[in-house]
């Protein structure tokens, strides 16, 4: 089973603080891996602008970090700073791994230049070419994303010990928001890009529960001719490309993810005031309708933090926390360990029509319910 | 010795023991009451008196004068075997079901009939109606074990909500579907339907208290059981007041080659009260491809003359393609025009074709028809009213592998949700309706047409894929299922057929609910799930691209 944690707060936290919470849920997973996503970063020692990308990823090899260092430098990408990781190898069980490499970049100036939806697509290409070149060398390079502010890291293991072994806790890394995940894959072999939290273009989530829906939603979305919609080692990392189909190829505004991965019954859209909308909507993307029994986490690069649940409800899922600091977690005691000052009696666990959204002024959580009407779906 | 010559005997003389089926009596049992000779469609029996002659021969000690030898008479009267041919014994077993003592049955003849050799008297081949009647299914072998066990809290067919219907009509990309939203522009018509659909059957081919079960059955189904079946009219019309009704919402109106029971149909166009679900344009059927449809002039009666607008008790052959137009990318293109123009765009219109391995192409002419609202594929094993043996046995292709490469070609174009696939032709030919229905959706399909298997289960039709019955081209249907002769087709009831109607499509929902629940499916039909499927055959597991298990 899977464990998911995510904290959000005005003021950056130490992914420890995360980690402590997967600790807390600990009886719910097997250890076989671990995967974080920071946003808002700040590092204890460098300054840090935020509209620097950050390539995230594991170097397998000496050869495969050279490679990686010369085909940066061919893009016109210069290394600005180059987190070091204080790594017990030790107490990491893989052994196949040279450098995790968490690297700010400066955009050479003809990407600097382009339009915001131009680097964003020159960002992805950028990241999948280096998947393809670890790839083609036998899987010497894993890169996870690269994007300005965002940091993902993924291991094998137990959380806490791979916390340890990273050296998570010595509080040079921080961030406003961090996302965890325990247990990295349900079906499906151990790989890393298998972990959880999937990112493409700004766009992150992790999932606990199966995704039963998983082929069908795949063989739709490999076809539908966007680029970066691959890998699938995990039948969660539908989710993550769902979510991005809805808000950067369809434009629709964050509301209607939930009515495309779980739509009403006809039922229910007879008696909606957007029924008509939304039945054809359901229509068109019936393809993306997810169906196992899951809670989703997902951030946006706005530091936008959402929670949803499938359509029955199957999953647990609670949020919790205090104006300026809130955590969402498959289990309370998740919660309890990252936010424990806070009144428990205000804490929420949505139901399977709810989406829970903190936005980034992190003041206060709000409520969604697909009964109600999406205001910004006319705009659409 | 007896002379040759006066040996009734010729190249096509049979005895009992050639034919298919064998008449078992049992003499102790009858009561000579003949509700079996009255009964059997074909006069293949009858009631006979028999004199048997017992010899006197005196050929003990004690035996007395020769004068006293002879022959004495035994009378006997029992049911007697037709064995000329077209009187043959069918095996409908009407005889057993009427018989008040168990005393008469058909059985197969565990020979090899003689009956294939010479069944094309004057020249003319074997013709029936039914099905391929071959027992083999690779569909009943399809199992479903992609089971949740890993991760989830079981789904719980009986208390858990289930969404089983699908959607007939076109679908759009969803980004050419917010733009025409946003444009007001036309969005093609969709329906939702329960993907079990009661499969083009006409009105002609049916009698009309079968139509009329059907229509009650699917109407309950929709109106009381919330289980929204449609049906579809086959070629030859709808009457009118099933036009003019708001049950035509249930009805699916097919168009074919002959255009029969279209003149009523426009005609009812300006009072119709709602439109009906779909258009079905037939292209070919999979139990006779490059055939058109065919009523035999048994069945030509008043009734049916008057909806198809022809004279009565004439053959009603259709012709094979249709016939004004020059291709099928034609065809396909002006038909499904002019019909969605019919219905001011609002009715989706889709092709009926034979399972072929052509089907591709004319599938990927549809995709560039913005106004085909779907395909329907009709593999080999589907069944009809009146066609050649050899084409109902050996001509088509299965349907399995048809959809599934059409539905793979779909899926490689990222439009497998645009142009549903429907799939028909031998699902629930040995009964399993439900296993080989979802087996189809799962490789590919958005739902499946069932003719035969609705007729044996709601309405007793006594065929099955051992060549039982099979003379619905006759218009002697021993239920009344297949006769336009009232004296016949009054042995059914239409409310019996409505109930088994609404029977057997519950039956179907909690069986679809019990297949989906161990798959962790509940909120959409699992269409395309070809990994939840698997098959004990390494070659079919190749060619349908799922999992191969032993």
């Amino acid at each position: 089973m899977c464990r998911l944690a995510l904290k959000t707060a005005s003021t950056p936290f130490s992914p420890f603080t995360v980690l402590t919470a997967m600790e807390a849920m600990q009886e719910g997973y097997d250890g076989s891996g671990l995967g974080l996503l920071l946003r808002g970063l700040k590092f204890s020692d460098y300054s840090y602008q935020a509209a620097d990308p950050i390539l995230s990823g594991i170097a397998h090899s000496e050869a495969a970090l050279h490679r990686l260092n010369e085909f940066m430098q061919s893009q016109g990408y210069e290394l600005k700073y180059d987190h070091e990781f204080e790594v017990d190898f030790a107490k990491i069980e893989a052994k196949d791994r040279f450098r995790y490499f968490l690297r700010v970049y400066k955009f050479p100036k003809p990407v600097a230049k382009m339009a915001q939806e131009q680097r964003e697509q020159a960002m992805l290409r950028l990241r999948l070419t280096l998947r393809r070149n670890g790839e083609d060398h036998g899987g010497d390079l894993t890169v996870f994303s690269f994007w300005p502010d965002v940091a993902t890291i993924k291991e094998v293991g137990w959380p806490m010990g791979v916390g340890e072994a990273l050296g998570l806790n010595d509080n040079r890394i921080k961030s406003r928001v961090c996302m965890a995940q325990g247990r990295q894959n349900t079906n499906y072999g151990i790989n890393l890009y298998a972990c959880h939290p999937f990112f493409i273009q700004g766009i992150a989530t992790m999932t606990n529960g199966e995704n039963t829906a998983f082929i069908p939603i795949k063989e739709w979305l490999t076809g539908v001719g966007v680029e970066g919609y691959l890998g699938y080692q995990s039948d969660s990392e539908v989710f993550a490309h769902i979510l991005h189909y809805v808000t950067k190829v369809l434009n629709l505004p964050l509301p209607v993810y939930k009515h495309v991965i779980t739509p009403l019954k006809t039922e229910e859209l007879d008696k909606h005031p957007q029924g008509d909308f939304l039945k054809g909507l359901r229509n068109v993307c019936r393809r993306l309708i997810i169906d196992g029994p899951n809670a989703v986490i997902g951030t946006l690069p706005d530091e936008t933090c959402i929670l949803t649940m499938d359509h029955k409800k199957m999953r647990p899922a609670t949020i919790g926390g205090k104006p300026g600091e809130w955590a969402m977690a498959s289990e309370i005691c998740g919660v309890d360990a990252m936010i424990p000052d806070r009144d428990r009696s205000l804490d929420f666990q949505p139901m399977r029509e709810n989406t829970i959204v903190v936005p980034p002024h992190r003041k206060e959580f709000e409520i969604w319910s697909q009964f109600n009407p999406c205001p910004l779906i006319q705009a659409a | 010795m007896v002379s040759v010559q006066s040996l009734p005997v010729n190249p096509s003389s049979l005895t009992y023991h050639d034919l298919p089926w064998i008449v078992q009596h049992r003499e102790d049992r009858c009561t000579l009451c003949g509700r079996c000779t009255s009964v059997c469609p074909t006069n293949s029996i009858y009631l006979t008196y028999r004199r048997q002659r017992m010899p006197k021969v005196g050929l003990t000690p004690t035996t007395p004068a020769l004068d006293q030898r002879g022959s004495a008479y035994r009378t006997f009267m029992g049911i007697r075997q037709n064995t000329d041919l077209t009187r043959r014994c069918i095996g409908c077993g009407m005889c057993a079901m009427v018989c008040p003592n168990e005393a008469i049955t058909p059985t197969p003849n565990p020979n090899d009939p003689r009956t294939p050799f010479i069944n094309n008297q004057k020249g003319e081949p074997y013709t029936r109606g039914g099905r391929r009647n071959d027992r083999n299914s690779l569909l009943d072998r399809i199992a479903f074990n992609r089971i949740s066990m890993l991760t989830d809290p079981a789904l719980d067919a009986g208390r858990h909500e289930f969404s089983c219907n699908t959607i007939l009509g076109r679908v759009l990309p969803p980004q050419e579907f917010l733009r025409r939203q946003a444009a007001g522009e036309w969005i093609p018509p969709t329906r939702e339907i329960f993907p079990f659909i009661i499969g083009s059957m006409s009105f002609g081919a049916l009698s009309p208290n079968m139509w009329l079960g059907l229509l009650q059955g699917v109407a309950y189904c929709n109106e009381v059981l919330g289980i929204p079946v449609v049906m579809c009219t086959g070629e030859g019309g709808c009457p009118p007041w099933v036009l003019k009704s708001p049950f035509l919402k249930y009805i699916v109106l097919q168009i074919a080659s002959g255009y029969f029971g279209w003149d009523e149909i426009i005609r009812a166009l300006p009072e119709m009260q709602c439109d009906p679900a779909a258009i079905e344009i037939k292209y070919g059927q999979g139990a006779k491809p490059g055939d058109g449809g065919l009523l035999m002039w048994f069945k030509v009666s008043k009734l049916i003359a008057r909806l198809r607008g022809v004279p009565e008790g004439v053959d009603l052959p259709s012709p094979p393609v249709h016939q004004t137009l020059y291709s099928i990318e034609e065809s396909v293109m002006k038909m499904i025009q002019t019909m969605s123009m019919a219905w001011n765009f609002k009715v989706p219109v889709y092709p009926k074709i034979s399972g072929s391995t052509s089907a591709k192409s004319v599938l990927n002419n549809l995709v560039r028809n913005p106004y085909a609202g779907g395909l329907l594929i009709d593999g080999i094993d589907g069944g009809t009213g009146a066609a050649y043996n050899v084409s109902m046995d050996a001509t088509g292709h299965p349907i399995a592998s048809n959809l599934r490469e059409c539905y793979l070609d779909l899926a490689a174009q990222g439009r497998q949700n645009e142009i549903p696939l429907f799939a028909a032709g031998g699902i629930g030919k040995n009964g399993n309706v439900t296993q080989n229905g979802m087996a189809m959706i799962m490789l590919g399909a958005s739902g499946v047409h069932i003719g035969k298997y609705i007729m044996q289960a709601a309405s007793g039709c006594l065929g099955n894929e051992r060549n039982r019955c099979n003379v619905c081209n006759l218009g002697i249907c021993p239920k009344g299922i297949t006769s336009q002769n009232p004296k016949i087709y009054r042995r059914l009831n239409p409310d019996d057929v409505a109930q088994r109607v609404a029977e057997t499509f519950m039956s179907i929902r909690t069986e679809i609910k019990k297949i989906m629940a161990p798959l962790g499916r509940s909120q959409s039909l699992p269409i395309g799930m070809s990994d939840a499927i698997a098959i004990g055959d390494k070659d079919v597991a190749e060619r349908l691209k799922i999992k191969y298990v032993c």
